[in-house]
């Protein structure tokens, strides 16, 4: 089940072009689900509105659990866009993966660390802007010598555990949902009774998958409050 | 161009998807806060704005029904209670104006009777009056008669007698 991709160097940089198409994919599918959703918006709300704002309701849920609203409103736009991004990313490479001469075009931009771990770095420095920002240089400088001056290090390297474990968590279970599903496939194909037997396992596992993209989704952006409000809040 | 690789993990570092990534998600970002988040927030707020309102005006119409009907029965009470205060007037009124009437159509007859026999007693005084000046009048006649001329003891009494006749036939 090995796979090439295409790269492409370009002003210097390296551009994996299957993973710039399914960003652009999964980019464009969740701003199409959001701006269709809020065209035609009422005071009493129907079909996709709905669903919107249930979402809506169920970030402001994550965000509410972390840190108190007036702190945390400013990230719901953040969560939002980080738990629809996530899920529709996670989401597309299920039905299907497109493999042109040996080279895997359609898959999850999450099953690929590069992307994961560039999320998961975005949100850490985003959680050090906004420490900083809120709170002072100072008082932001003074919680990495709290409650010990001697666990400074620990806090350091606690730092960049957090981004790691951020990005490996999601890559980790996506790449390992498309793994398996790859080799099902690949089970499926090679034979009548093999394709019998792979079925079942298939549906079993891409539910499971479903069900993993969506909580991966939720853990992502819940961490992400979390380091946020461990930034953010004066109360520890 | 091309390296074999395990799935999607790639040999050396892809600068440009770190990149890439990060620019399309900010760009999502603030597209979806211009054209979606913020709609859908604003309708939100203003939901929650309209039902606040809504319930706060429910609230005031209930105080408002409240005070109305409070008022309603003290109204209510009070007109009762002038109405049985004017009936009660009324029928004092009727009474006593019953009781007048009777007493002054009492003190009339009283005063018409009074009068009547005042009238009674002065006609009695006048004709007793009358009979007494006519008495005299005849006394002096039959004195004057007597006197004027002598008479015998008969022709005296068929003068007396015609005089008495006289006196008869005037009464």
């Amino acid at each position: 089940m090995e796979h090439g991709a295409v790269t492409k160097d370009f002003l210097g940089l390296t551009f994996n072009l299957s993973n710039v198409l399914m960003i652009t994919v999964s980019s464009v599918i969740v701003f199409l689900i959001a701006v269709l959703a809020t065209r035609a918006l009422s005071m009493r709300p129907g079909g996709m509105q709905n669903f919107l704002e249930w979402v809506v309701d169920f970030v402001k849920g994550i965000i509410g659990s972390t840190m108190d609203w007036h702190t945390g409103g400013r990230f719901l736009a953040l969560g939002l866009t980080l738990i629809m991004y996530i899920f529709v990313a996670n989401m597309l490479g299920l039905p299907f993966a497109v493999v042109v001469d040996h080279n895997l075009w359609w898959k999850s931009p999450t099953a690929d660390p590069t992307i994961t771990l560039t999320l998961a770095v975005m949100v850490v420095a985003l959680s050090h802007y906004y420490g900083v920002r809120m709170k002072g240089f100072k008082e932001y400088g003074a919680e990495f010598f709290k409650p010990m001056k001697f666990l400074f290090p620990l806090k350091i390297i606690e730092e960049f555990a957090n981004t790691l474990t951020l990005g490996l968590r999601l890559y980790g279970n996506i790449f390992a949902g498309e793994m398996l599903l790859a080799l099902l496939a690949g089970l499926g194909t090679s034979g009548i009774f093999q394709g019998v037997f792979a079925l079942l396992p298939m549906m079993v596992w891409q539910g499971f998958s479903i069900f993993v993209g969506a909580i991966q989704a939720f853990i992502f952006t819940m961490l992400t409050m979390v380091y946020l409000a461990h930034k953010v809040s004066h109360d520890h | 161009m091309q390296s074999l690789i395990l799935g999607a993990a790639t040999g050396g570092i892809n600068t440009g998807d770190i990149l890439f990534q990060l620019v399309s998600f900010i760009i999502l970002l603030v597209l979806l806060r211009k054209y979606a988040w913020g709609p859908l927030m604003g309708i939100m707020k203003e939901r929650q704005s309209h039902i606040n309102s809504e319930i706060d005006a429910a609230e005031q119409s209930r105080q408002e029904a409240k005070t109305y009907l409070e008022t309603q029965v003290e109204e209510l009470k009070k007109a009762r209670e002038e109405a049985k205060a004017i009936i009660d007037n009324a029928k004092k009124q009727g009474e006593a104006q019953g009781e007048a009437i009777i007493k002054a159509s009492r003190d009339e007859a009283e005063r018409v009777k009074e009068a009547a026999l005042a009238e009674i007693a002065s006609e009695k005084e006048k004709a007793v009056a009358t009979l007494r000046q006519e008495v005299a009048a005849l006394s002096v006649k039959i004195a004057s008669k007597v006197i004027a001329k002598e008479l015998d003891e008969s022709s005296q009494e068929k003068l007396i007698n015609e005089y008495l006749q006289e006196v008869g036939e005037s009464r």
